[in-house]
């Protein structure tokens, strides 16, 4: 038992599973507000771009911190994020629209929002299904290609915020800039004649690292495109 | 019975004598209550209290009232912030009394009115209106208020007054929101003049029977339940009588989205969402949007001829 709870991944498993049961708690105790489905719709959705968000962060804080080891967590981090979207789109299509087919097909052709929202959410469930390790052995080399959609599904995701607020767009903004900051994270090893001037150096291959090890030593980066492999 | 789909006012709503004789009694408490400002007795404005001598019209729904809680804390009121509990949070600083009006522009008797005296200038009455968001949620609201009708007679409009422009309080030390430049403040709507004599438009300065909450837009706002909230402006210090339509803070804001009339037309879509469905707070299915949001018996032959895809 001790060893159990020890597990760090036990622990981030709980974490990811609050924004839900605050959700629940707040259901249970009449918190959601007069507009509860509004208040899920936009909890489920913020926490998604949050996950993926998150998801992105791992390959640059490995690089900055030289923890290559927090490989080990993006797959659970990124199956959360595909977990709150299907919770997002779940409440969309049956709290929000109750299964009125023609009417959510009517709005996924004729309303940008909704039309970049729902791209992003049918780009994640390829990802999301080749996330274990036979699909990635299967895969090969195109699955990193494949899990490269991670950045246009993000992408898309905060377009999808930008362009249903009203008019105060300073949050959307907010996970916009993070976003292009991630993004900025990642040039450097893109583009070799910059990775001189990164003072961390390439990142070292973790001790239980085996299958990228190579891929670091020869400075290309554990994966760059974070998505939902264990890695290593 | 007549067959087709009535509006909001059957001939049995229609005022009864025992209400006109109830006006009379009314008329007596405002006197006497007049009486006791004179005596320098102010009378209590906070939210809450009971307003005295509302009577009931004829412009009753018959459908369930949104519960107080809902009304006052799912704001719309940029002022206070744009989230939909920051109004409840923040309206607590804003300072209703003493408040003024000024009346300005095209009239005969323009004049700076005082909310006490604006509160006696007719007998208020509760008036139970749908109130539709443009956001696609609406509510069943109970205010007390009296027709701006009463006030556009006494002022006396000249020829020349076209529209009305309504303009809120622009002051960031009392409306925090406004340190925030999401809109062009101070915040200003307009009707036609025939849309703000319309005995439907009131000038509206209680909930539920008790003094309007800050939040709602005390100590007087607008109500024109045939057009989206955001045509009803909160918290007025100034209406002016103008020849032109006013360039509303919503129009400077967005014009491809917001149109002068927003009339409530589940037929013509927000730019970027359909109209055609709402969620009545409260409710668990969306239900279908009325035209002029159930008000088109009383209001349809003010836009008579007029192409509502274009004048949205």
């Amino acid at each position: 038992m001790g060893r159990v709870l020890r597990n760090p991944k036990l622990w981030l498993f709980a974490a990811c599973l609050l924004p839900l049961a605050r959700l629940v708690a707040l259901g249970a105790s009449g918190g959601l507000g007069a507009n509860p489905i509004e208040f899920i719709t936009r909890s489920t959705g913020t926490w998604t771009l949050v996950g993926l968000l998150v998801t992105l962060a791992v390959t640059p804080l490995r690089r900055l911190t030289g923890r290559a080891g927090l490989i080990r967590y993006r797959r659970m981090l990124g199956l959360f994020a595909f977990f709150y979207a299907c919770l997002h789109f779940t409440t969309y299509i049956w709290l929000d629209q109750f299964f009125d087919l023609a009417g959510i097909g009517k709005d996924i052709v004729k309303r940008p929002f909704i039309t970049v929202g729902f791209a992003a959410f049918v780009l994640l469930i390829p990802l999301a299904v080749t996330s274990n390790h036979r699909m990635m052995r299967r895969l090969g080399r195109r699955w990193q290609q494949l899990h490269r959609l991670i950045y246009p599904i993000a992408l898309l995701g905060v377009i999808h915020y930008l362009w249903l607020v009203k008019k105060d767009v300073t949050q959307p903004l907010i996970f916009g800039a993070v976003l292009t900051l991630l993004l900025i994270m990642r040039l450097p090893w893109r583009l070799g004649a910059l990775q001189t001037l990164w003072p961390f150096g390439a990142v070292k291959p973790a001790k239980a690292g085996r299958r990228r090890a190579d891929d670091a030593r020869k400075g290309r980066g554990v994966n760059a495109a974070g998505s939902f492999s264990r890695g290593q | 019975m007549p067959i087709h789909r009535s509006g909001d006012i059957l001939p049995s709503e229609i005022t009864p004598p025992g209400i006109y004789r109830e006006r009379r009694r009314f008329m007596q408490g405002v006197g006497a209550l007049a009486a006791g400002a004179a005596l320098g007795v102010a009378p209590d404005a906070r939210a809450g209290v009971r307003l005295a001598g509302v009577r009931r019209s004829a412009y009753v729904l018959n459908e369930e009232k949104t519960p107080y809680k809902a009304v006052t804390s799912y704001n719309n009121f940029y002022e206070f912030g744009t989230g939909k509990s920051d109004p409840a949070a923040n309206a607590g600083g804003l300072k209703t009394r003493p408040w003024t009006v000024a009346v300005e522009g095209e009239v005969g008797r323009p004049g700076v009115y005082d909310i006490d005296t604006l509160l006696k200038l007719a007998p208020l009455e509760e008036r139970v209106y749908r109130m539709r968001c443009v956001e696609g949620w609406s509510m069943v609201i109970p205010w007390v208020g009296f027709p701006l009708s009463e006030l556009i007679r006494r002022v006396a409009p000249t020829g020349n007054a076209k529209y009305v422009e309504f303009v809120t309080l622009y002051d960031p030390s009392q409306m925090p929101g406004q340190l925030s430049r999401v809109l062009d403040w101070p915040y200003v709507e307009g009707l036609r003049l025939d849309e703000a004599m319309h005995p439907l438009t009131i000038l509206a300065v209680g909930l539920y029977g008790e003094v309007l909450p800050n939040q709602n837009g005390a100590p007087i706002r607008l109500v024109v339940p045939w057009k989206y909230g955001f045509k009803s402006a909160k918290s007025i210090v100034r209406i002016r009588f103008v020849e032109k339509p006013p360039l509303t803070t919503w129009m400077r804001a967005a014009p491809q989205e917001y149109g002068f009339y927003s009339n409530v037309n589940p037929h013509v879509d927000h730019p970027r969402w359909s109209q055609a469905k709402e969620r009545r707070i409260g409710d668990f299915f969306k239900r279908d949007t009325l035209m002029f949001n159930g008000y088109g018996p009383q209001v349809a032959q003010l836009y008579r001829g007029m192409d509502l895809q274009r004048f949205f």
